[in-house]
């Protein structure tokens, strides 16, 4: 059974949203937004972190309502009020983060939501799965367990789900992410195969290089609203500089220049960390050796890693998600215990300290998980820029705490580091993204530190705040910090770093030195030892 | 010594242990339904006396037993369905409910018996027991496990039914996937509502049940509190059980039978007084937990409420 | 500690002083009184349908509980125990451990303090046996939450369980002990050796308030501005909100929660110790009071604010002191008191539930 009629010129667009309006509380997330999305066709939708995309592939997926505007699927304007419906309109939606139930096995996976009062399926549900398969061309096992496969692999049985019931369209919230180079290129190809059956495509990205090398359609969108579409006619015969600057003048105007936020986003990828101010004769700051974590059920483990880093050299880690690094990032700084290896800093070994005692010596941590596990949402700004520091001196006095003290010390870190808060006593889940993210640079950034340790620094801001992430990080190296960045980003690595080594499966495996071509030789380490 | 060894001794013990753990069986099964989904049901206490009252009642005035079982699921059912709408629906903090509504399931009930039955405190008839063909003429395991009301036969079958249906149905899958992650139920077009109010409605019928069968076919009566941690001792059951009916099944038994030995040393000619007995099952319920500790399971959004759109 | 769904029980440090704070002081009022007066209205009803007259009920209970002195000494009396319980809670709340095993603590405290003390005061002043029996006290209530502790914190046991389980075991050994090793053979009636009335707490002025009451209420406040003012309470409260923050930030997780349940049960077991010495004298078999779980929607009410919480445990005793009375005349049982705390518990939730929807749809 083929997954949709084959493309006819003249039909109605398979999903069309008119003048689709969403207010959240305190910010219009789309504002009249107006697209067509047509059969046979791959159609990017561009915007920064924070644009409004995520909310209209919401409102298309039946997560949300629009608070007005029409939704019309092949031509007929109809209501999605929930998920059920949405698929039942031959909506399929890949979300950026895997929504699927890892105890289950892929089959049972793709066999949820079936009637609830019927034995369950397997014979109809396996020969489905197969069909669709082909169709994609990847080769899955059914019955092995969704946490044990790769986040690449678990993108691909999120596509077949999304296929599941017949295929009008099909919606990749920022795939790539949690993919290697070659899995980008194999999904380049999984999308253009769809295509080419006349299903049509909705590609969500934030990336313009990748907008022009998937999109047969671009539209792009800022602060909730379309700003401007390049048509598949036009974009048909334009190079990719060109496509480049259609964009940024879409964007940020007719006058944009190539410095600041637009820069940031037309040289995306281009800027290279230039080798010269690390003193190689220096003995490293920060030495790892054979560093192993024990091996936790559903995780990845530390395994036999080994690096160091010089004082004001900037160390990446790049690797796909899911290949160790959380773990990694979390025995270096205390938190999780070392199986087995060394690690020192300035000669001295850290395996025994805990968390309070390695940031005595100079250790910093910036996690991924602002909220979950960076900050205390429920309690104050002030309170979470010294959350690391209870009890100690000069703000605590013999166990009793001095709020004066605290609170001037908040007022004196959201002026210096503008941080947009209400007040020093705002409970700090309050904030965006951005400004969390910026409370806690404040707060790792202080002078004793030596060793900072980045996880996804830049990881959901919006252009102007990942320039600000990465411009502090580059500071902070350059006043002689040894820094290491993990990133799931290429771009951001090779921007921002010296040396890069690749986490797969648990493993360092290789440091590339940053100079050119080093995207080449990552991607295949990334690639070689692929299961990730 | 001779009294512990005797076929009296054993049969009273074993018999016992089946008319005590079968409360705590259902209590189990049913608070594992709603972990499965996510929920953590507290509140199955007050099921359980409620049902245990309700069914009383319904047995008391209908003379039938049966009734008294329905009497016992539909009064579970009505305090889960409280939960249902606080917790599932509203998501309301599930630990703050489920004490609010044992605490007045208790009163509740206790006010009620106060009204109608403290001044005669009325008792059941006989037992109606269901002696099973052949298994029930066996020596000592005849009297001790097949003849019994037939609720316990019902409730042992529903053990592998409960199996069955976690494995082989989606509802099964249904009830993994809400607890496990429930955007993911929600994205594939299922309600993660309905899945979990469903479970927490299943919980509360067999709880009733299992309340009522305490009350009619263990004590013949109502008395206040008269469950006396059953319920938490079933969430016990269904914490360490890992998602597997089986282990309720057996620990059901291993507590049941720390729960009778009062009765059956008395047979066997003991006397141990009554209080250190009664401590018996609480003490074997901490010393399994420390044991097991580190193998008991609970699915990740165990407690979370789910809210659509939101990360 | 979050009671509600999305981790929005503001139990933050300070107030956010950018709205002008006459109206904040309107809503929390509101969010205070409204789920009493809604409990209460539906305990009314309640009453109603038992076929009694609601308004003189509660009438009465007013009348016994506060307005006349002997009660109004009653409830004062009734209010030591239970602000050590609130106390204790607090502690454990704050600190996201649900320490629900705060009766089983209070009966094992009372029953080896109702033992000791008799034996002690026969040749040591009544200062240092009290002083040895509020130390013999706590460290009962300590020690019987050891096991959840360290389930808790080596192996993440729930708690919730593992001291309710505590606490059941704890009221059998109790009585146990009472029966058994503790029994004074002089009596008829199983229970320990009594207390003379002359060693037991000191009264204050002329009243039959023991000094008990006094302590009890010092403990709330320093147990509030231990919370609010020290490293340490904030350490507690960061382990409540996040525990991953927690450990992210550098805080010792383990000693910290072990810290928590032992001064949480030891307060608990102040309590119990404080009540035998300054009312009863003796533990009688099967006595269980059951203070504890009526204690927690109060701590709840308050949001886990010390001088708020000695507000509600003032309301909440006069009703339990007026309802003992009103179960011998007007026949309401003190039953109807478990489902009134039942309602508060249920309305409370559902008024921060209908506060924070209002909130979200109004953030700046």
């Amino acid at each position: 059974m083929p997954l949709s009629a084959p493309v006819d010129r003249g039909s109605e667009p398979a999903v069309a949203v008119e003048s689709i309006v969403k207010h959240f509380p305190g910010v219009v997330a789309n504002d009249r937004i107006s697209l067509d999305f047509n059969r046979g066709e791959i159609h990017v939708l561009l915007g920064e972190n924070g644009a409004g995309k995520s909310t209209l592939i919401g409102i298309l997926a039946g997560m949300q309502e629009p608070d007005s505007g029409t939704l019309r699927v092949d031509g007929r304007a109809v209501r999605i009020a929930s998920p059920r419906e949405s698929l039942n309109l031959g909506i399929g939606t890949v979300f950026q983060h895997v929504l699927l139930v890892r105890s289950l096995t892929v089959l049972e996976n793709l066999m949820l939501g079936g009637p609830w009062w019927r034995r369950a399926e397997r014979a109809a549900a396996l020969a489905r799965f197969r069909e669709i398969s082909e169709t994609l061309g990847v080769e899955i096992d059914p019955d092995a367990e969704l946490g044990r496969l790769s986040l690449g692999q678990q993108q691909q049985v999120e596509i077949i789900r999304a296929l599941w019931h017949g295929g009008r369209v099909l919606i990749l919230d920022e795939p790539t992410s949690m993919l290697t180079p070659a899995g980008v290129h194999e999904l380049g190809q999984v999308m253009r195969r769809l295509r080419d059956q006349g299903v049509a495509i909705i590609f969500i990205t934030h990336k313009l290089k990748e907008a022009y090398e998937f999109g047969d359609r671009i539209s792009v969108l800022r602060l909730g609203r379309v700003v401007g579409e390049i048509p598949k006619e036009r974009l048909a015969g334009m190079s990719e500089a060109e496509v480049t600057d259609e964009i940024i003048r879409l964007m940020f105007g007719p006058t944009a220049t190539a410095t600041g936020d637009a820069g940031a986003l037309a040289h995306e990828g281009e800027r290279r960390r230039r080798n010269a101010a690390v003193d190689r004769s220096v003995e490293p700051l920060f030495a790892v050796r054979d560093v192993s974590t024990a091996a936790l059920p559903g995780e990845t483990a530390v395994r036999e890693v080994t690096f160091d880093v010089r004082p004001g050299e900037v160390f990446g880690i790049a690797g796909v998600d899911g290949n160790g690094q959380k773990a990694l990032a979390e025995v270096l700084a205390g938190q999780r215990p070392v199986a087995s290896g060394r690690i020192t800093l300035g000669g001295e070994e850290l395996n025994r300290l805990g968390v309070a005692a390695r940031r005595r010596l100079g250790m910093r941590y910036i996690t991924d998980e602002r909220l979950g596990e960076g900050t205390v949402g429920t309690h104050s700004v002030a309170t979470n820029l010294l959350v690391k520091e209870i009890g100690l001196p000069p703000f605590w006095w013999r166990g009793l705490t001095r709020w004066a003290q605290v609170r001037e010390h908040a007022r004196d870190k959201i002026a210096t580091h503008d941080i947009r808060t209400p007040s020093e006593q705002t409970p700090i889940a309050r904030l965006s993204g951005g400004n969390i993210q910026k409370v806690l640079l404040a707060r790792e950034a202080s002078s004793e530190a030596r060793v900072v340790i980045f996880n996804k620094p830049t990881y959901g801001l919006d252009l102007h705040n990942t320039r600000l992430a990465r411009e502090r990080i580059l500071k902070s190296a350059a006043s002689g910090i040894a820094t290491v960045v993990i990133s799931t980003e290429l771009d951001e690595l090779t921007e921002l770093c010296d040396r890069i080594g690749v986490m797969s499966q648990g493993r360092l495996r290789g440091i590339v030195d940053n100079a050119e071509g080093a995207e080449m030789r990552l991607g295949l380490l990334m690639t070689g030892a692929d299961a990730a | 010594m001779g009294g512990i060894f005797t076929v009296d001794f054993t049969t009273a013990l074993l018999f016992g242990a089946v008319t005590a753990g079968i409360p705590l069986l259902l209590a189990g099964l049913g608070e594992q339904i709603s972990e499965k989904t996510g929920v953590l049901n507290i509140g199955i206490e007050g099921m359980m006396l409620v049902g245990a009252y309700l069914g009383f009642v319904a047995a008391y005035y209908s003379g039938s037993f049966w009734l008294g079982y329905i009497g016992g699921a539909a009064g579970g059912a009505l305090v889960a369905l409280l939960m249902v709408i606080l917790c599932v629906w509203l998501g309301m903090n599930q630990i703050v409910i489920g004490i609010a509504l044992t605490l007045g399931a208790e009163g509740l009930t206790a006010l009620l018996h106060h009204f109608q039955f403290s001044r005669t405190y009325p008792r059941l008839g006989e037992v109606p027991t269901l002696s099973l063909p052949l298994l029930g003429d066996l020596p000592v395991l005849g009297r001790s496990f097949f003849d019994h009301n037939p609720l316990v036969y019902l409730s042992v079958a529903l053990v592998f039914v409960l199996s069955w249906v976690f494995r082989k149905t989606y509802i099964g899958l249904n009830l993994q996937a809400a607890g496990d992650n429930p955007a993911a139920l929600d994205a594939t077009g299922v309600s993660v509502y309905i899945t979990r109010g469903g479970a927490v409605l299943a919980t509360g019928v067999l709880a009733g049940m299992g309340g009522a069968y305490l009350a009619n076919v263990g004590a013949g009566l109502f008395v206040p509190f008269m469950t006396n941690g059953a319920g938490f001792i079933g969430i016990v059951l269904a914490m360490l059980a890992r998602g597997n009916p089986l282990w309720v099944l057996l620990g059901a038994f291993l507590f049941g039978t720390s729960l009778a030995l009062t009765t059956a040393l008395q047979v066997g000619g003991l006397n141990i007084p009554t209080d250190v007995v009664q401590m018996l099952p609480f003490f074997m319920v901490i010393v399994v937990l420390i044991i097991f500790a580190r193998h008991s399971y609970l699915p990740p959004a165990l407690g979370q409420p789910y809210v659509r759109g939101e990360r | 500690m979050t009671i509600d769904a999305e981790g929005e029980l503001t139990v933050g440090t300070e107030p956010d002083r950018r709205r002008p704070a006459w109206r904040d002081a309107l809503a929390a009022t509101l969010r205070v009184l409204l789920p009493v007066l809604l409990a209460l209205l539906a305990g009314a009803l309640i009453i109603l349908a038992l076929g009694k007259d609601p308004l003189t009920y509660y009438a009465y209970v007013v009348r016994r509980g506060l307005l006349s002195p002997t009660g109004l000494e009653a409830t004062v009396t009734r209010m030591a125990p239970l602000l050590l319980i609130a106390a204790g809670l607090i502690v454990a709340f704050r600190a996201g451990i649900w320490n629900l095993g705060v009766d089983g603590q209070f009966l094992l405290a009372a029953v080896v303090v109702a033992a000791l003390a008799p034996e002690l005061i026969v040749f040591l002043p009544r200062w240092l046996t009290v002083l040895l029996c509020f130390a013999a006290g706590a460290l009962v209530g300590a020690v019987w939450s050891l096991i959840p502790a360290f389930l808790k914190a080596r192996h993440g046991v729930n708690e919730i369980i593992t001291t309710l389980m505590m606490s059941f075991l704890g009221i059998s050994l109790a009585n146990v002990l009472i029966k058994i090793p503790f029994n004074d053979p002089t009596t008829t009636v199983p229970q320990t050796a009594t207390l003379p009335v002359e060693d037991r707490l000191p009264r204050l002025f002329d009243t039959t308030v023991h000094s008990g009451v006094l302590l009890a209420l010092v403990a709330v406040i320093l147990v509030h501005l231990m919370m609010t003012r020290t490293a340490f309470g904030l350490k507690l409260q960061v382990v409540g909100a996040n525990p991953r923050a927690a450990l992210h930030a550098g805080l010792n997780i383990t000693g910290l929660t072990f810290a928590t349940f032992a001064l949480s049960a030891g307060l608990t077991g102040l309590g119990g110790a404080v009540e035998i010495l300054g009312v009863w004298g003796t533990v009688r078999a099967d006595w269980n009071p059951a203070y504890g779980l009526l204690v927690i929607p109060l701590v709840f009410l308050a949001r886990f604010h010390g001088v708020a919480v000695i507000g509600f445990v003032l309301f909440f005793a006069v009703l339990m002191i007026g309802g003992e009375s009103a179960a011998r005349r007007l026949d309401v049982p003190h039953f109807f008191v478990l489902v009134l705390v039942a309602l508060l518990l249920v309305f409370l939730a559902l008024v921060e539930y209908l506060d924070h929807r209002r909130r979200k749809s109004r953030i700046d």
